[in-house]
C-alpha cells in the first residue's frame, strides 16, 4: 500500500549478538544470527522481489516470488524464510528463479483487474509493480477471474476491501495478529477459492471484531485494502512527519499528501513510540480538521446574551485587550487568569502560563490535567523526585509481570496496548486492578492471571493490602530499600503498612476482593520477575488519587521494580500533550519544569528572562476560579483550546462561575460548550497547521510540523502572542523554535532540547542536559531524582461519596476507544458509527430489579443533578457499580459527577459518583435547557452573522 | 466557596497528613496549605477559624491558626 514508504528489508530485523557472514549475488554480507536471506540481502543492496513478506511481519512464505539459489540445496528455497547461515552462497537473480517469479506473478494476474484502483500507473499496488520490474506484460493463463465478482465489503467508513484485488499474501491477518493483536482476521476456504474474511459468517469489517486500527490496509500488498481517500483523490506524492494530536501514546505519523491535500495518514515506521502502528483516531479521524462547523473568523460580542459578531483579528484582540485591562485596573490583577491545553503544543502552553505570570500578572493558570494526572505530579514527585512515568513504552517488552491499574489501553491507548499485548502472548503474566471486566481481562490469546475487582474508591486500601503482602511474607527487596532509598521513613513505612488493618484479610471487606486472591497477585508482582505498573485515571480521579499514587511508588520500591529497564511506575496520559502542559509550567504553585513559584532562585531566572517581577504566591488552580467568579473574586479568563463547561465536574456549578465572568475569552477550533459564556472567540488551529512539539507519556518530545494554513490564519501560539502585544508586553517570536530556545535556557531538564537535535534524533526523551545529552529513556537509574527514594505513608482514608438508600449505586466513568475524551474532534468524524452516544452499562442483576431492558432510555441522577441515556446490560460490571463514558454534551455526563475531589491537587473525583438508575421517558431538564441553548448559539452564529456565507466563500 | 467546601477539603489535607506522628502532621498540613493554597483561599480558611472555626479536624484548626488573615478579610 503505501506510496511514499522507507526502505523495506522484508523480515523483521534479529538482534542476536552472533553474526553469520555469507555471500550474496559474489558479495560478502554479515549480519547477525537469525536474519532471513531476504534481509541480509537487502542490506548489501540487494532487492529480491517479494509479495507475502515485509519487514514489520514475520515471514510466511506463501507467495514463493523471492525464491533464490543456494549453492549445495536442492531446488529454491523461498529468501524470506530461510535464514542465513556461515558460509552460505547465493545466487537471487539466475534465469531460473527469473522466470519462476514470472510464472508467479502472472499467475497472481489471472486473478486481479490489472490496474490500480487510483486510475494511475500501480498506484499502491506491489502486484502491478512487480509485473513491470519482472516484465509480466499480461498473463498467459487463461483468466482464472475467481474473486472478480466478489462483493466489495465497504462497510468500514474509512477504507474497503475488494476481494478481486486480494492475492490472499496473509498479510493483513498477520497484521492483525501480530502488530495489532485483535485477531479479527481469517482466510477462509482453500486453494484458489480461499479468501480473507472479517470476522465469522456473515461479518463483515464494520460488524466484525475490527477495530479500525488500519494495521492490516497498511500491510497489503494489493489495492485489496485500501483507504477510501486515496481511492478518491488519488495516491498521494509526498508525506511530511508529524505526531498525532489525540492520546498520550504520541504515534509519530506521515501525513501523505497530494498537492496540499492530505490523502491519508500513516503511521510511522521509524517513530519511536508507535514504530509504525497507530489507532483509528490518529490514522482515520482527522476529518475534523476541515469540518464545516469549524470557526473561520474571529468573534466578539458585549453580553453573553449577544449575537456574535465577526470582526478582524485586529479589532478581537483588541477589544480582548481592552477588557482584560480594563479588569486589572479596576480589579487588580488577581481576578485575571488563564487556562492553557493540553491539546496544544509545548511552546503554546508555555506561552499561555507567560502571559498570565508575565504579562496578567498572576499566578492564576492551570490547565486541564487537573482534572487527570494532577495526582501523579504530586505523587511521583514527592517519592522519587519527579512528576513523570520512568520508563519508554519499549520497556514492556522487558516486563515479566505487568500490573494494570485503573487504565484500559486497549481503548485509551491502544497502540501501547497492542504492545503490551504482544509481551503477554509472549509469557509475561498480567494483574487487572479494576471495578470493570476491560478487554484485557479476556481477549484473544490474553488472559489476566488476576483480575482484582474492586469496589470503586478503595483502591488505596488495595495497594496498601499488596504492600502489606509484600512485607509480611518478606518478599521485599531489602538491599535496593538499604541502598537506593531513605531509612527512616522506610522504617515508618513498613510498621505503617505490617499494621493488622492493612492485612488483605482486614480490607477484603472494604475492596471487595478475597484476600487469598489479592495475596497471590502480591506475590506475583514481588517474585515474578521485572515487574511494571501501568496505571490511569482511575488511580488519579479519586479523593486519594495523590495517595494512590504515592503508594504505587512504595510497592515498585519495595520490592526493587524502579530503575531498569522492565519495571517502573508509568501513568497512561490521557492527552496528546497532558506531559507537556504540565511541564511546561501550567500549574499555578509551579514554574515550568516542576519548580515552586516560591523559589526565590528559579523566579529569578524567569523575572531575567521576561523582564518582569513575579507573583511569589501560587495561584488559583481552575476549581478555586470558578469558585471566586461565583463570588465576583474572578472576573477573566483566557482559555486556550479547553471545553471546561463539558470536562469539569458540576456543569451547574461551572456555568455559574462563567456567567460571573465580565471576560471570557475562547480559543478553540469550534464553539464549544464553554463558548456560550464567551465574550470572545479566537479561531485556533490543528495539529496540522502549525509548528512545535508535544511530550507524551514516555517524557517523549515529538515534533508536530506544519502541513496547511489555519483557516483564520494564525498558529494559536501566534494568538496568545498577538494579545500579549495588545496587552503591552513585548513578545516576537518569529517561529516555535524560539520559544523552545527560550524553554531550554530556563528549564534544566529541557536545556539539552532544541527543534534541530528533534530533527536529528527524531525524538528527545527528557531530562536531556549534559549528563544526558541524547536524553532519558529510564529513569531513576542507580540514583532516584530527588537522591534516594522516599515511601510516604498512605493512609486509606474512605470517599466522603457513599452510596445509600437514595443513591445505592456506584457510578465510574471512562473512554472508548472511537471517541475521544469530549468528543469536540472525534464527534466531527465518521468514528461515530461506532459510538454515537453515551451508553449506561449496568450489570443484569441490577438491571433486572429496576425493570431496565437492552437499550431502554434511563435516568441516571446524583445528589448533583440528573441526565438520561440509554442503557446497556452487561456482566462485565460487578453488581452494584455503573459505567459510562463521557464523550456527548447531549448527556453531560459531569452534570451528575460531584465537587468531591483530590485531597492534594483537586483533581475530581470522576471515578466515584453514587446514583440511581431507573427507566425513563423524557430527558432531563437540564437536557432540555442545554439543548435549547446550544440551538440558540448556533442561530445567533449563523443568522444574524455572516459565517456562513463567509465560510462558504472561503471554501469556493 | 462555600466554607463547608473549604472545610471538606482542609479536613482531606489532614486526614492524609494525620497518619504521621503530631509534629510532622502540623507542618505537613501547615506546608500544604502554603505551597498549594492560593493566599486568598488560605486567609479564608484563616477567618473562617477566627469566625465560627466549626467542624474543622484538629490538624487543621491548627494550621490555620498559623494562617494570616489580611486585614479587611471577613
Ligand atoms: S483494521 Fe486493524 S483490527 Fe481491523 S482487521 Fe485490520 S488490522 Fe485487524
Ligand atoms: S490516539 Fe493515541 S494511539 Fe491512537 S494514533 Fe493517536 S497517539 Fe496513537
Ligand atoms: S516473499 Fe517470500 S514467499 Fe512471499
Amino acid at each position: 500500500m503505501a506510496a511514499i514508504r522507507p526502505i523495506d528489508y522484508g523480515t523483521p530485523e534479529r538482534t542476536a549478538e552472533a553474526s553469520v557472514s555469507l555471500e550474496i549475488d559474489g558479495q560478502a554480507v554479515t549480519v547477525p544470527e537469525g536474519t532471513s536471506v531476504m534481509r541480509a540481502a537487502m542490506t548489501a543492496g540487494v532487492d529480491i522481489p517479494r509479495l507475502c513478506a515485509t519487514d514489520s511481519l514475520e515471514p510466511f512464505g506463501s507467495c514463493r516470488l523471492c525464491l533464490v539459489e543456494i549453492e549445495g540445496r536442492r531446488g529454491y528455497p523461498a529468501s524470506c524464510t530461510t535464514p542465513v547461515e556461515d558460509g552460505m552462497v547465493v545466487r537471487t537473480a539466475g534465469d531460473t528463479v527469473r522466470r519462476l517469479r514470472r510464472n508467479v506473478v502472472e499467475l497472481y494476474l489471472t486473478d486481479h483487474p490489472g490496474t490500480s484502483v487510483t486510475g494511475e500507473g500501480h498506484g499502491d499496488d506491489e502486484l502491478l509493480a512487480m509485473a513491470a520490474r519482472l516484465g509480466v506484460e499480461a498473463s498467459r493463463y487463461p483468466s482464472a477471474r475467481n474473486h472478480q465478482t466478489a462483493a466489495v465489503d465497504d462497510s468500514n467508513p474509512y477504507f474497503r476491501f475488494d476481494p478481486s484485488r486480494c492475492i490472499v499474501c496473509s498479510r493483513c491477518v498477520r497484521a492483525c495478529n501480530e502488530i495489532q493483536g485483535t485477531f479479527a482476521l481469517t482466510v477462509d476456504g482453500h486453494g484458489f477459492a480461499s479468501m480473507i474474511s472479517a470476522g465469522t459468517g456473515e461479518d463483515d469489517f464494520l460488524s466484525s471484531e475490527c477495530v479500525s486500527c488500519g494495521a492490516c490496509v497498511q500491510a497489503c500488498p494489493t489495492e485489496a485494502l485500501e483507504e477510501k481517500t486515496v481511492i478518491e483523490a488519488g495516491a498521494p506524492e509526498r508525506a511530511v512527519v508529524t505526531t498525532c494530536a489525540y492520546c498520550g501514546v504520541g504515534c509519530s505519523f506521515q501525513a501523505e499528501l497530494r498537492g496540499d491535500r492530505i490523502v491519508r495518514m500513516v503511521p510511522y515506521r521509524h517513530g519511536q513510540a508507535n514504530h509504525g502502528h497507530s489507532c483509528v483516531k490518529g490514522r482515520f479521524a482527522w476529518g475534523y480538521t476541515n469540518h464545516p462547523d469549524r470557526i473561520t473568523r474571529p468573534m466578539i460580542r458585549e453580553r453573553i446574551t449577544d449575537a456574535w459578531r465577526e470582526v478582524s483579528w485586529d479589532e478581537a484582540i483588541g477589544f480582548a485587550a481592552e477588557r482584560l485591562n480594563g479588569l486589572r485596573e479596576r480589579h487588580g490583577p488577581g481576578v485575571l487568569g488563564a487556562i492553557t491545553s493540553s491539546r496544544c503544543t509545548n511552546e503554546e502552553t508555555f506561552l499561555v502560563q507567560k502571559l498570565a505570570r508575565a504579562v496578567f500578572g498572576t499566578n492564576n493558570v492551570d490547565t486541564c490535567a487537573r482534572v487527570c494526572h494532577s495526582p501523579t505530579g504530586y505523587g511521583l514527585k514527592n517519592t522519587f523526585g519527579t512528576s513523570a512515568g520512568t520508563q519508554d513504552f519499549d520497556s514492556v517488552q522487558s516486563a515479566d509481570v505487568v500490573l494494570v491499574i485503573g487504565a484500559n489501553p486497549t481503548d485509551a491507548h491502544p497502540v501501547f496496548a497492542s504492545q503490551l499485548k504482544r509481551r503477554l502472548r509472549a509469557g509475561a503474566r498480567l494483574i487487572v486492578v479494576d471495578p470493570r471486566a476491560i478487554d484485557l481481562v479476556r481477549s484473544p490469546h490474553v488472559a489476566a492471571d488476576y483480575h482484582l475487582q474492586l469496589r470503586p474508591g478503595t483502591n488505596v486500601a488495595l495497594v496498601n493490602a499488596l504492600a502489606h503482602t509484600v512485607i509480611a511474607e518478606g518478599l521485599e527487596d531489602a538491599g535496593f530499600i538499604r541502598t537506593r532509598c531513605e531509612t527512616d521513613e522506610y522504617a515508618a513505612w513498613r510498621e505503617f503498612i505490617l499494621r493488622p488493618e492493612n492485612a488483605p484479610e482486614a480490607v477484603e471487606a472494604v475492596t471487595g476482593v478475597p484476600a487469598a486472591t489479592l495475596r497471590a497477585a502480591a506475590r506475583l508482582y514481588a517474585t515474578g520477575g521485572n515487574a511494571a505498573i501501568y496505571y490511569g485515571l482511575g488511580v488519579t480521579e479519586h479523593s486519594q488519587g495523590s495517595t494512590m499514587v504515592m503508594g504505587m511508588a512504595n510497592l515498585a520500591m519495595a520490592t526493587g521494580n524502579i530503575g531498569r529497564e522492565g519495571v517502573g511506575v508509568n501513568p497512561l496520559r490521557g492527552q496528546n500533550n497532558v506531559q507537556g502542559s504540565c511541564d511546561m509550567g501550567s500549574f499555578p504553585h509551579e514554574l515550568p519544569g516542576y519548580r515552586h513559584i516560591a523559589d526565590e532562585g528559579v523566579r529569578g531566572i524567569f523575572e531575567r528572562e521576561w523582564g518582569v517581577t513575579l507573583d511569589t504566591e501560587p495561584g488559583m488552580r481552575i476549581p478555586n476560579m470558578i469558585d471566586a467568579a461565583t463570588g465576583g473574586a474572578f472576573k477573566g479568563l483566557y482559555i486556550q483550546g479547553e471545553d471546561i463547561l463539558q470536562s469539569d465536574p458540576n456543569v451547574r456549578h461551572i456555568a455559574a462561575g462563567l456567567e460571573g465572568m465580565e471576560c471570557v475569552i475562547i480559543q478553540d477550533l469550534f464553539l464549544n460548550e464553554t463558548a456560550r459564556y464567551a465574550h470572545v472567540f479566537l479561531p485556533g488551529s490543528t495539529f496540522l497547521e502549525k509548528d512545535g512539539t508535544f511530550t507524551n507519556a514516555e517524557r517523549r518530545i515529538n515534533r508536530v510540523r506544519k502541513i496547511s494554513e489555519a483557516p483564520a490564519g494564525m498558529a494559536d501560539w501566534e494568538i496568545t502572542q498577538a494579545l500579549a502585544q495588545a496587552l503591552g508586553y513585548p513578545m516576537h517570536y518569529r517561529h516555535p523554535g524560539e520559544i523552545m530556545d527560550e524553554i531550554a535556557r530556563t528549564t534544566p531538564t529541557f536545556a539539552g532540547v532544541s527543534f534541530e537535535k528533534i530533527d536529528e534524533l527524531g525524538s528527545i526523551q527528557w531530562p536531556c542536559n549534559e549528563a544526558h545529552p541524547e536524553g532519558t529513556r529510564v529513569m531513576h537509574v542507580g540514583e532516584f531524582v530527588r537522591g534516594l527514594g522516599r515511601f510516604l505513608l498512605t493512609p486509606y482514608v474512605a470517599t466522603d461519596e457513599r452510596a445509600n438508600r437514595r443513591f445505592p449505586l456506584l457510578l465510574t466513568t471512562g473512554r472508548i476507544l472511537s471517541q475521544y475524551n469530549v468528543g469536540t474532534q472525534t464527534r466531527r468524524t465518521d468514528n461515530r458509527v461506532w459510538h454515537d452516544e453515551d451508553i449506561l452499562e449496568i450489570h443484569p442483576e441490577d438491571a433486572e430489579t429496576r425493570g431496565i431492558r437492552e437499550g431502554m432510555r434511563v435516568r441516571l441522577a446524583s445528589r448533583i443533578g440528573e441526565t438520561t441515556l440509554h442503557a446497556h446490560i452487561s456482566p462485565r460490571m460487578m453488581p452494584g457499580v455503573v459505567y459510562t463514558t463521557f464523550h456527548f454534551p447531549e448527556t453531560a455526563t459531569n452534570v451528575v459527577t460531584t465537587e468531591f475531589s483530590d485531597w492534594a491537587t483537586e483533581c475530581p473525583e470522576y471515578k466515584v459518583t453514587a446514583v440511581e438508575v431507573a427507566p425513563s421517558h423524557t430527558l432531563s431538564e437540564w437536557q432540555y435547557s442545554q439543548a435549547q441553548a446550544r440551538e440558540r448559539q448556533q442561530r445567533v452564529t449563523h443568522e444574524e452573522s455572516t459565517t456562513e456565507e463567509v465560510t462558504a466563500r472561503e471554501r469556493a | 466557596m462555600d466554607d463547608a467546601k473549604m472545610v471538606h477539603q482542609a479536613n482531606q489535607i489532614a486526614a492524609y497528613f494525620e497518619a504521621y506522628p503530631q509534629a510532622r502532621a502540623r507542618e505537613g498540613v501547615l506546608d500544604h496549605l502554603h505551597k498549594f493554597w492560593p493566599p486568598d483561599k488560605r486567609a479564608r480558611l484563616a477567618a473562617y477559624l477566627a469566625g465560627n472555626g466549626g467542624g474543622l479536624h484538629p490538624l487543621a484548626a491548627w494550621a490555620a491558626a498559623q494562617l494570616e488573615a489580611p486585614a479587611g478579610q471577613d
